[in-house]
C-alpha cells in the first residue's frame, strides 16, 4: 500500500471538514445538546430511573449512536458522492492506486470525523448529566468500529446515489427511524411482548445496547449478539465495496 | 523511434446500452511525439482516452504503456501518465496550490513543493496559487487542470480537447506550453475537432470516425498526399477559348476568361507536368500574365473529405 495517495485523500476531506465546520461538527453538537436539555433535565426528572439508571444519563449513550450512525453515514456519503456529481472523480480513477487505498482514505476521514464528534457530544453530555463509564475500552471499540462500518455503509451509498435526493433518502428514510426505535430513548423491556420481539430485527437495538452496556453495565441484549451484529455489519459493507470495484458499478462505465 | 510508448491491439468498446463506441482499434504512440487525434462529436476520441487512463473498461483488446498492461499493471501504467479532461471539473473551494499538491500525493509522488512551484509558473499561475478555484476565470481553471496532470511529472500527457472554449491568446499560449513539454521529452496525445490546431501542433495525425480509426499519417505526409493546390493566374488579355495545348483537366478557364486555375498536388511535378511547364507553355503561347496566387487545402479540407467519403 503506498501511504502518500491515502494521505493526500485523508487530507483533503479533513480539510473539506475543516472548512464546513459549523455543518460538520458544530450543528450536530448543537442538535444533541438540545436533546439533553429536554430530555435529560427538563422531561428526565420526571420518569423513574431505568435499570437503575437516571433517564438523563441512560439516553446519552443511544444519542451519541444517533449522531454516530446518521453522521458517518452523511459525511462518507457526500465525500464520495461529491466527486462523482462534479466529475473530479476522474482524477481518483486515473490514478495509479487500489481500491484499497481509496477506501482507507475516504472512509478513514469520514470515520475520523465521526469518532471526534462522538467524543466532543460524550464531553458536552457530561455538563448535563452524571455521566459514568464502566467499560472505557469496550466503549471505544462500539464508537470506532460503528464509525467505520457506517462510513463503509455512506460510501456505498454516495457511490449509489445518482442525485443529491437519494444521498437524503437512505439517512433520513432509515438511518433515523431505525434508531428512535432502536431503543435510543427507552429499554425495549419498556415495549409490550408483541413489539419486543419485532424490535429485536431492528440492527440499530444491538448496536446501542452494547454501547450503553460499555456505560452502565446494563443491555437489553447479550454483548456477544452486539459484537457479532457489528462484525456482521462491518463484513456485508466490505463485501459490498469489494463488489463495486471489482464491477466499476456506477463508476467506470 | 520505433518503440512505441502506447500500444493498444484490437480495443472494443461497447457501452451498457448497446452502443458500440469503438471498434476494433489498434495504434502506436510513438515516444516523444505529438500526437493529435481528430474527429467530430460522438466519434469516440474521449472512449479512447478514457479506456488508455483507466475511466472505463474495455470490453476486450489490450493496452500497454511503456510495456505495462494498464490492467494487471496498472500502478506502473498509470503513473506514467498525466490526464487532463474535456470538462472543468475541480473543487470549487480549494486553493491552486492544495489542488495541485494534492494531485501529486494522489499519484504516489512524495512532496515536492519545488517542482509544484515549476509547475505553477511555467502555467503563469504562481500569482494565483493561494486563491480558490472558484474565483479563477476559465482559461484559468484550465491550466489548474494541467498543472495537476503534470503535478507527478508524468511521461505522457493527454489532452482532451485542450483549446475548447479557449480565447486565441490563450491558445496561442497553451500551445507553447504544449511545444515545451514535448521539449522535455514528454509524449502528448491531443484530441480536438479545430483542425487548426492539430496542423499547428502535430507530428502525426490520427482520425476517428464512427468508432473508427480511420487513418494514421505523418502530418507532413497526409497534407502532400491528400492536400491539393490551386494556383490561379490573373490575365492580361481576356482569351475566349483555351489553347489547344493547354486543354487538360486540371486547368480551367474561369467564365469570363481573365484567369486560369490549375489544381496540382506535388505529384505533377515529377511527371513533367507541374507549374514550370505551364509558365512555359503560356510562354509560347504568348499568353501574359497579370498576377498570381495559390492557395493550399487545409486540414479542415482534408479532414471533411475523410469524413465524408467513409460515412
Amino acid at each position: 500500500m503506498n501511504l502518500y495517495p491515502v494521505r493526500s485523500i485523508y487530507m483533503a476531506e479533513m480539510a473539506r471538514t475543516r472548512r464546513t465546520l459549523l455543518q460538520s461538527i458544530v450543528s450536530p453538537v448543537i442538535s444533541t445538546s438540545l436533546y439533553f436539555v429536554v430530555f435529560g433535565a427538563a422531561i428526565g426528572s420526571r420518569i423513574s430511573e431505568i435499570n437503575g439508571v437516571s433517564y438523563g444519563a441512560f439516553i446519552v449513550p443511544g444519542l451519541i449512536m444517533l449522531m454516530l450512525l446518521t453522521q458517518s453515514v452523511s459525511n462518507a456519503s457526500f465525500g464520495i458522492f461529491f466527486p462523482k456529481f462534479s466529475g473530479s472523480i476522474y482524477e481518483i480513477l486515473s490514478a495509479p492506486i487500489s481500491y484499497l487505498e481509496v477506501v482507507v482514505g475516504y472512509v478513514g476521514a469520514a470515520a475520523s470525523k465521526s469518532i471526534l464528534l462522538g467524543l466532543i457530544i460524550l464531553g458536552t453530555s457530561s455538563f448535563f448529566v452524571p455521566l459514568e463509564i464502566a467499560h472505557p475500552f469496550w466503549m471505544l471499540t462500539f464508537l470506532v468500529l460503528t464509525a467505520v462500518t457506517f462510513s463503509l455503509l455512506g460510501f456505498i451509498i454516495g457511490i449509489w446515489a445518482d442525485g443529491f435526493d437519494k444521498l437524503q433518502i437512505v439517512p433520513l428514510l432509515i438511518i433515523t427511524p431505525l434508531t428512535f426505535l432502536g431503543g435510543s430513548f427507552y429499554s425495549i423491556d419498556m415495549l409490550p411482548p408483541f413489539w419486543q420481539s419485532v424490535t429485536l430485527a431492528n440492527p440499530v437495538v444491538y448496536l446501542v445496547s452494547g454501547f450503553r452496556w460499555s456505560f452502565y453495565g446494563v443491555s437489553d441484549v447479550s454483548l456477544w449478539a452486539s459484537v457479532g451484529m457489528i462484525t456482521l455489519f462491518l463484513a456485508a459493507s466490505l463485501a459490498t465495496i469489494g463488489w463495486i470495484f471489482r464491477t466499476g458499478y456506477r463508476l467506470k462505465p | 523511434m520505433h518503440d512505441p510508448i502506447i500500444s493498444i491491439q484490437g480495443l472494443n468498446k461497447t457501452y451498457e446500452g448497446g452502443f458500440q463506441a469503438l471498434k476494433h482499434v489498434d495504434l502506436s504512440i510513438q515516444r516523444g511525439e505529438i500526437f493529435a487525434l481528430l474527429g467530430p462529436n460522438g466519434a469516440g476520441k474521449t472512449t479512447l482516452i478514457s479506456l488508455v487512463c483507466g475511466l472505463v473498461n474495455p470490453t476486450n483488446g489490450r493496452i500497454t504503456v511503456d510495456g505495462f498492461d494498464n490492467v494487471k499493471q496498472y500502478r506502473q501504467a498509470r503513473e506514467r501518465i498525466g490526464l487532463v479532461p474535456q470538462e472543468l471539473t475541480n473543487e470549487a473551494f480549494e486553493t491552486v496550490w492544495n489542488t495541485v499538491s494534492f494531485s501529486r500525493g494522489l499519484f504516489g509522488k512524495p512532496p515536492n513543493p519545488a517542482h509544484i512551484e515549476k509547475v505553477l509558473t511555467s502555467l503563469a499561475l504562481w500569482d494565483k496559487r493561494d486563491n480558490r478555484l472558484i474565483t479563477l476565470s476559465g482559461g484559468m481553471k484550465r491550466r489548474v487542470l494541467i498543472a495537476k496532470a503534470l503535478s507527478h511529472e508524468p511521461r505522457i500527457l493527454f489532452l482532451d480537447e485542450p483549446t475548447a472554449g479557449v480565447d486565441v491568446a490563450l491558445r496561442r499560449d497553451m500551445w507553447e506550453v504544449v511545444r515545451r513539454l514535448r521539449d522535455d521529452g514528454v509524449t502528448i496525445i491531443l484530441t480536438t475537432h479545430y483542425i487548426e490546431e492539430a496542423e499547428e501542433m502535430a507530428d502525426r495525425i490520427g482520425v476517428i470516425n464512427g468508432g473508427e480509426v480511420v487513418l494514421v499519417e505523418e502530418k507532413t505526409a497526409l497534407m502532400k498526399k491528400l492536400g491539393s493546390k490551386q494556383l490561379t493566374l490573373e490575365l492580361h488579355t481576356p482569351l475566349s477559348a483555351l489553347p489547344a495545348r493547354l486543354q487538360v483537366d486540371t486547368l480551367t478557364l474561369s467564365d469570363d476568361g481573365r484567369s486560369l486555375v490549375y489544381t496540382y498536388d506535388g505529384h505533377q511535378e515529377e511527371q513533367g507536368r507541374g507549374v514550370s511547364a505551364l509558365l512555359s507553355v503560356l510562354n509560347e503561347e504568348e499568353i501574359l500574365v497579370k498576377d498570381v496566387h495559390t492557395r493550399q487545402s487545409s486540414l479542415e479540407d482534408i479532414f471533411v473529405d475523410l469524413v465524408k467519403e467513409r460515412s
